[in-house]
C-alpha cells in the first residue's frame, strides 16, 4: 500500500476542501447558485475519492451501510417533517412563512432546513449507489 | 382544523412513513407503520369522497402558494373516487402482506419492501390528487420507480427481466408524457390543469397543442397498458411477488386511466379530444381488439397469474370502450369499471397469493383437486371469477350492465353484442381453473386439507365480500361514478 504515494497525499489534502466546498454550496444556496442537490453530490464525491484511492473496504468503515441508509431516511424526513411542522403551526403543508414570526425569516429558515434534508439524502444516495456498484463481484 | 389538510395528508402520510420504515428496520415494526398509515390514508380518502360528493371540489395550495403559480392538490368527484379505491386496495394489501412477504421476499428485506410499497402508494395517490400537470409526472415517476423495485423482488429470476422490461417501457411512457407537458407549457405558459383548460380553449388550432395531445395520449396509454402497448404487463404481473401483483393490478393501471381521463376531458376538453380530433373510433377499435385478443390469449395460458394479467389487458379494453362513447353513461360505466375491476382483480390475485403460499406454484397443472385442499381459497377465486365474468349480484355485473346500456344508448348494437360476447371468453378461462380445481382428483398423497392461513384468507375474503356488496348495493358507486362522469364532461371542474 505504499505505491501511488502522490495520489494518496493529494487525495488527503483535497478531501477536506471538497467537503468544505460542499458545505459552502449547501448553505450559500439561498443567496447564490447551489443548493442541497449539488452540495450533496459534491460532499459524497469526497467519500468516493477516498474509496477510490484507499479502497472500498476502508471507506465503508468510515461510512458504514447503516449510516448511509439512516442518512437517506433522515434527510427525507427532515424535508417532509418541515412541512408537517408548518402544518402544526397553522399554515399549509410546506408553507414556510409560519415557521417564524416574520414571514420572510420563516421562508428563509424553511428553505435552509429542507435543502439540508435534500443535501443529506442526496449525499447518502450517491454513496449508496457507489458502494452498491463497487461491492459487486466481490 | 385537521380536515383542511386532508388533501395533503393523503399523500404525505405514506410518503413520510416510507423513510420511517427504513429506520425501524424490523419486519414487524415496519409492517405496523405501513398498516397504520395505509388505513389512515383509506379513512382520509373516504372522508374526502364524502366531502366532495356533499360540497363540491376542494383545493389545497401546497406551501401556501396560490394556484396557478403554486402546486395545487385538487379533489373533485373523479379523483376522490379513484383515491378511495387506490387507498382501499392499499390498506387491504398491507393487511395481507406480512405472511406473503415473509414467504416470497424474506424477513430481512421486509422493511425495505414496505418502504418501496409505501412510496408506490404515495406516488399513485399523488398522481390522482394533484391538479398540476408536471407534479403528476413527478408522482408518476415515484410510483413507477418503486413499482420496478417491487416487481424485481419476485422469487423467480425472470422477475428481474420483467422489472427491466417495465422500466424501459414505463420510462418511454413517462418521457412521452413529459414531452407533452413541455409542449403544453410552451403553448400556454402554465402547468395548472384548470388554468391549462381555460387557456387551451382558444388554442385548438395550434399545431404544438395537437402534438402535445398526441404525446400525452400515447405516453399515458403505455402506462395504462392499452392494447397493443401492454407488452410490459403480463411479465410484470406474473413474476412480481403475489402481494405486489394484487396491489399493482388493482391500482397502477387504474390511476393511469384516470390520468388519461383527466387530460382528455378536463385539460383538453371533450370537444377538442373527440370532435376536433376524432379520438373516439381509434380508442373504440383498440378497446375491442384488447377485449378479444387479450381474452383469447388468456384462455391459452398455463400460468394462472399470467392468465389473469392478460385478462387485465382485456378489462382495460372495457374501460377504454366506455371512454370512447363520450357520453355521461359511457364515462359512468368506465369509472365504475375502474373501481369494480380493482375489487375483482385484487381478490383474484390475493387468492393466487394464498395458493402460492401453500403449493409454491400457480401453474394450472398443480391446480388439480385444489378445491379439496384449499376450499376457502378456491371459493374466493370462484367469487372473484364470477365478478370478472359479470354474473348478476357481483360488482362486475354492475359495470358491464352500465357499459352495455351506454352502448345501446348510442344505438351501437354491435358494440353491446361484442361486450357480451367477450364476457363469454372470460367464462372460458375462469372455467378452466374451476374445472381443474373442482373436478379433477388431487395428486396422490396431497388430498388432505391444507388451507392458507387466516392472515391471508381474511383480506382475500374482504375483497370478495366487497365484490358482492358493491354488486348488490350499487347505489353508492353508481352515484359517485355518475357525478365523476358529469364533472368530467362538464368542462373544467
Amino acid at each position: 500500500m505504499t505505491h501511488h504515494l502522490v495520489l494518496r497525499v493529494i487525495a488527503k489534502l483535497l478531501i477536506p476542501f471538497i467537503m468544505l466546498f460542499g458545505l459552502y454550496v449547501q448553505f450559500h444556496g439561498d443567496y447564490g447558485p447551489g443548493g442541497g442537490f449539488q452540495a450533496g453530490v459534491i460532499f459524497a464525491s469526497a467519500f468516493i475519492l477516498y474509496a477510490l484511492v484507499f479502497g472500498v473496504e476502508v471507506a465503508r468503515r468510515v461510512a458504514p451501510d447503516w449510516a448511509v441508509r439512516t442518512g437517506i431516511a433522515v434527510g427525507s424526513l427532515l424535508y417532509g417533517g418541515t412541512g408537517l411542522v408548518a402544518m402544526l403551526k397553522g399554515g399549509n403543508y410546506l408553507d414556510y412563512s409560519v415557521l417564524s414570526g416574520d414571514p420572510v425569516a420563516g421562508q428563509h429558515l424553511g428553505i435552509l432546513v429542507i435543502e439540508l434534508g435534500v443535501g443529506i439524502t442526496v449525499a447518502s444516495v450517491m454513496m449508496a449507489i457507489f458502494f452498491g456498484f463497487a461491492r459487486r463481484g466481490r | 382544523m385537521l380536515a383542511v389538510h386532508f388533501p395533503a395528508l393523503q399523500v404525505v402520510l405514506p410518503l413520510l412513513a416510507a423513510p420511517v420504515c427504513v429506520l425501524l428496520r424490523g419486519a414487524r415494526l415496519s409492517w405496523l407503520a405501513a398498516l397504520s398509515v395505509s388505513w389512515a390514508a383509506f379513512a382520509i380518502a373516504a372522508l374526502l369522497l364524502a366531502e366532495v360528493l356533499a360540497g363540491g371540489p376542494l383545493s389545497y395550495a401546497l406551501g401556501g402558494w396560490a394556484p396557478p403559480w403554486g402546486i395545487e392538490f385538487r379533489v373533485d368527484a373523479p379523483n376522490a373516487f379513484v383515491l378511495l379505491i387506490v387507498a382501499g386496495i392499499g390498506a387491504i394489501v398491507t393487511l395481507y402482506a406480512p405472511k406473503s412477504v415473509a414467504r416470497e421476499v424474506g424477513e430481512e428485506r421486509a422493511h425495505l419492501f414496505y418502504t418501496a410499497y409505501l412510496l408506490c402508494l404515495a406516488g399513485l395517490l399523488g398522481v390522482t390528487i394533484t391538479g398540476d400537470a408536471f407534479n403528476l409526472f413527478v408522482f408518476l415517476e415515484i410510483s413507477s420507480l418503486s413499482s420496478y423495485i417491487l416487481i424485481s423482488l419476485g422469487q423467480d429470476r425472470r422477475a428481474l427481466y420483467a422489472a427491466y422490461q417495465y422500466l424501459i417501457l414505463g420510462t418511454i411512457g413517462a418521457t412521452l408524457y413529459l414531452i407533452g407537458v413541455g409542449l403544453l407549457y410552451q403553448a400556454t405558459g402554465t402547468l395548472n390543469m384548470v388554468d391549462l383548460a381555460q387557456r387551451l380553449a382558444s388554442l385548438h388550432d395550434v399545431r404544438g397543442v395537437r402534438v402535445a395531445f398526441a404525446f400525452l395520449a400515447v405516453g399515458l396509454s403505455l402506462k395504462l397498458a392499452l392494447f397493443p402497448l401492454h407488452l410490459w404487463l403480463p411479465n410484470a404481473y406474473t413474476y412480481a411477488p403475489s402481494a405486489v401483483t394484487a396491489f399493482l393490478a388493482a391500482t397502477a393501471t387504474k390511476v393511469a386511466v384516470y390520468a388519461l381521463l383527466r387530460f382528455l376531458f378536463t385539460v383538453f376538453g371533450a370537444e377538442f379530444s373527440f370532435s376536433a380530433l376524432p379520438m373516439g373510433p381509434p380508442i373504440a377499435m383498440l378497446a375491442v381488439l384488447a377485449m378479444f385478443t387479450a381474452s383469447i390469449v388468456a384462455i391459452f395460458q398455463e400460468n394462472i397469474k399470467r392468465m389473469l394479467a392478460y385478462s387485465s389487458v382485456a378489462q382495460i379494453g372495457y374501460m377504454m370502450l366506455g371512454i370512447s362513447l363520450v357520453t355521461v353513461e359511457g364515462l359512468t360505466a368506465s369509472i365504475l369499471h375502474v373501481f369494480n375491476h380493482a375489487l375483482m382483480k385484487g381478490a383474484l390475485f390475493l387468492a393466487m397469493g394464498c395458493i402460492y403460499y401453500r403449493i409454491s406454484s400457480v401453474h394450472i397443472a398443480d391446480f388439480a383437486g385444489l378445491a379439496k385442499r384449499m376450499p376457502w381459497t378456491m371459493a374466493a377465486f370462484v367469487g372473484g371469477g364470477l365478478s370478472l365474468i359479470g354474473v348478476p349480484l357481483t360488482a362486475g355485473f354492475i359495470s358491464k350492465w352500465y357499459l352495455v346500456l351506454a352502448a345501446l344508448d348510442r344505438d351501437l348494437w354491435p358494440v353491446a353484442a361484442l361486450i357480451v360476447l367477450s364476457s363469454l371468453l372470460a367464462v372460458i378461462y375462469v372455467w378452466r381453473v374451476v374445472e381443474q380445481a373442482y373436478f379433477r382428483p388431487p395428486p396422490p398423497g396431497h388430498d388432505t386439507r391444507e388451507e392458507a392461513p387466516l392472515a391471508l384468507l381474511i383480506p382475500t375474503w374482504m375483497l370478495v365480500a366487497a365484490n358482492v356488496y358493491f354488486g348488490v348495493h350499487a347505489g353508492l358507486t353508481v352515484r359517485a361514478a355518475g357525478r365523476a362522469a358529469q364533472t368530467l364532461l362538464g368542462g373544467a371542474p
